[in-house]
């Protein structure tokens, strides 16, 4: 209780904590709401919850971090950090392709089942991808160290190291592009009718198949990039991919299906949260945080549904 | 490829055992079992292990064998995959014991597979040396059959504490004076490097000023750090694995946070200097065994001896340093030898009494079991890396090097 009381004093002592907090949180947060908006996208288009969103991350992480260890595009004249940020449009298309083969062997069977099954399969895929990246790159913690400078304000307490800063722009630039995206295009366009009513939009001559495809290589691909730049910020790990798993859940619980903005928002906040909740209550209680932020948002949805109904009747 | 490896490497000591068994010809056999992490999340350091128990077979088997009541024996090991799995480990010693009909085991990888196989060994009285379970939980369950060759976990960064208070009382301060931030893993291995903390920091009357635990999930610590750069403590320690060794190394460079010592765990296994270069310079890292340290035995000679030859058998370790994971492994099957022929006999219970009355000097230390069965005669060491390298900074008596103090 004394350090509760005592890290919440600092936070008045020191003001400018609470900015150095909120940055910390919205570069945190901007990296799992990419993973999260990918699992929006198909929770609500194809309304699979998929489990192995986390391992399509790390996989995108390992797909960079490969580029960079193989050393190819060092020989012909790229520096070590050029290779890393190109890492990121690389993973997102390698991801592309891995997510357009597991949807062709293994969600298209399962699509129309019901949840249990979809759940059981995409478990099972997270359990496969984890041991595949395990015997091919080895269970040894990696990451990529790109040489930039960190700066410093406010007396050294807030810090903005430069790989974390373009991490969190490409991650932002990508949000944009994929919601620009599906507003404008036409294949946005049909994946928002599908997502909307399947059968209508069949009716339609929407080939809703291949919008799945489409839908879930989309999201394969933008966990890709996103594990490309977290292998520049923190660490990746085969077994690592539940960590974005649950957080991905949360804030897609938390968001609401099919809104895609609001995705963004939670995870940015649950960022944000976490990093207050680290300060206060100690680092061990972060997720407890994230997951009691979720109940009360979902208490709170609850109620409103509920005062909503008794204006119906 | 790990596997692929692995194979190549099981495939080299092949070679070379043939190469010697002319002079082991008439030798029989002694069978021990292991269950260990192959593939899983343990798998890089469980391929360690078994390349260690390998490597000593092997060099046993050049040194004429084991010689039991006249009669010449060689080791050979049955080896299961425990997935990195408790109940899968569990199992599989069940097997090992039952089906296969093995009397003496080796130990798996980590505390917590240890834990998971221990009772079943304990079930069926079987022996078990183990090197790579170093959890102080492991040995106040009154078990009689199981014995380990490394220090326990609470002994990991207890030695960054004296260290500080040598430093600060040569600066003219109290030791009680020095603060210490500690940051630790929320698992058993972690909680008992915090224990041994805890305790040294209480003796010199030190006060904890940080005392957080890391979640499972840990992927940054920047609020941590946050509060470290408030407190200002003199000394900071982190345990979280190979992760939380990275993320703290790396966090630390990038938040430019300035303590005058910081000790933290697994700097080998997260590859620190390859990793972050500049950022990892002066951080304490603890280690069971250096191959610079002193040591030595008829059988591998000096530990720097041992590191030279593991690397001709074992070309995939020819770029980096041999982890202390693979000694402890080989000075576990040493003590079997040694027990072997004390006891004189193949009984288990036998050889069981034998190797609790071990007191043996190796290349990877002191081995002498107190009643627990955790091995007391050996200290933990704790290296500095100085100029991208890890030179022995502590205890004293071994140092090679002065510490770097204050940081930065």
């Amino acid at each position: 209780m004394d350090q509760i009381l005592t890290n919440t004093g600092y936070l008045f002592q020191y003001p400018v904590l609470n900015l150095a907090f909120i940055i910390d949180g919205i570069m945190i947060g901007s990296l799992f709401a990419l993973a999260a908006y990918g699992l929006a996208l198909v929770w609500g288009v194809m309304n699979v919850k998929n489990l192995a969103q986390g391992d399509f991350v790390i996989a995108g992480g390992y797909c960079s971090w490969w580029l960079v260890k193989t050393g190819w595009l060092q020989s012909i004249g790229l520096s070590d950090n050029a290779v890393a940020l190109l890492g990121v449009p690389i993973a997102f298309v390698v991801m592309w392709g891995i997510g357009w083969m597991t949807y062709k062997l293994i969600i298209t069977r399962v699509i129309e089942r019901d949840l249990f099954t979809s759940l059981l399969a995409t478990f099972g895929l997270a359990i496969m991808m984890a041991q595949i990246l395990n015997l091919m790159f080895g269970s040894d913690t990696q990451s990529l160290q790109l040489d930039y400078k960190t700066y410093s304000f406010a007396g050294g307490f807030i810090n903005l190291p430069m790989a974390k800063v373009i991490g969190t722009c490409m991650a932002a630039g990508l949000a944009v592009a994929v919601i620009i995206f599906m507003k404008r295009s036409r294949m946005g366009q049909a994946i928002r009718a599908t997502a909307q009513d399947s059968r209508a939009a069949r009716v339609m001559g929407i080939d809703t198949e291949k919008v799945y495809a489409f839908t879930f290589s989309l999201n394969a691909a933008i966990c890709g990039a996103a594990g490309a730049i977290i292998v520049m910020v923190w660490v990746i790990q085969p077994f690592y991919g539940i960590t974005y798993s649950v957080r991905a859940f949360v804030i897609v619980t938390a968001a609401g299906l099919g809104n895609l903005p609001g995705v963004i928002a939670a995870g940015l906040g649950i960022g944000a949260a976490e990093q207050y909740g680290a300060h206060i209550f100690g680092i061990g209680y972060q997720q407890a945080i994230a997951v009691t932020l979720l109940l009360i948002v979902l208490f709170f949805r609850l109620l409103q549904q509920r005062r909503k109904r008794q204006a119906l009747n | 490829m790990n596997i692929k490896t692995t194979m190549l490497s099981m495939a080299a000591v092949a070679g070379v055992a043939m190469g010697t068994s002319a002079a082991a010809m008439d030798c029989e056999t002694i069978t021990l079992g292991a269950a260990i992490s192959l593939t899983g999340k343990y798998a890089t350091n469980g391929v360690h292990a078994q390349n260690g128990y390998e490597f000593a077979i092997t060099k046993i088997k050049e040194n004429g064998g084991i010689m039991v009541d006249d009669q010449c024996y060689n080791f050979n090991v049955i080896y299961y995959d425990d997935e990195s799995k408790g109940d899968r480990g569990a199992t599989l010693a069940e097997r090992l014991i039952q089906q296969d009909g093995v009397q003496y085991m080796l130990g798996p990888y980590s505390s917590g597979l240890t834990k998971a196989i221990a009772p079943v060994t304990e079930k069926y009285q079987i022996p078990m040396v183990e090197a790579e379970g170093a959890s102080r939980s492991l040995f106040n369950q009154g078990y009689k059959y199981l014995f380990a060759v490394l220090s326990t976990s609470e002994q990991y960064l207890a030695s960054a504490i004296t260290l500080a208070a040598e430093k600060a009382e040569a600066q003219g301060r109290a030791a009680s004076d020095v603060t210490v931030a500690i940051a630790v893993e929320n698992d058993p291995f972690s909680l008992d490097i915090r224990a041994g903390v805890m305790e040294d920091a209480e003796r010199y009357g030190m006060k904890i000023v940080v005392d957080e635990k890391l979640p499972r999930d840990l992927s940054d610590m920047t609020s941590i750090l946050t509060k470290v750069k408030l407190v200002k403590p003199d000394v900071l320690v982190v345990s979280g694995h190979s992760k939380g060794a990275a993320t703290a190394v790396r966090q630390i460079g990038e938040q430019g946070v300035k303590v005058p010592m910081i000790a933290i765990t697994h700097c080998e296994a997260a590859d620190v200097v390859g990793n972050f270069g500049e950022n990892a310079e002066d951080f304490l890292c603890s280690t069971q065994w250096a191959e610079t340290l002193t040591y030595e035995d008829p059988i591998f000679g000096s530990a720097a001896n041992y590191e030279q030859e593991f690397k001709a058998n074992y070309t995939e370790y020819a770029e980096k340093t041999v982890p202390y994971q693979t000694a402890q492994a080989s000075a576990a099957v040493y003590v079997f030898k040694d027990a072997f022929e004390r006891a004189g006999t193949l009984d288990k219970d036998a050889v069981r009494d034998a190797i609790a009355e071990t007191d043996l000097k190796t290349f990877y230390g002191d081995i002498k079991f107190s009643e627990a069965g955790n091995n007391i005669a050996k200290p933990m060491v704790l290296r500095q890396i100085q100029d991208g390298k890890y030179n022995v900074v502590a205890p004293s008596a071994f140092a090679s090097h002065e510490v770097n103090w204050p940081r930065n």
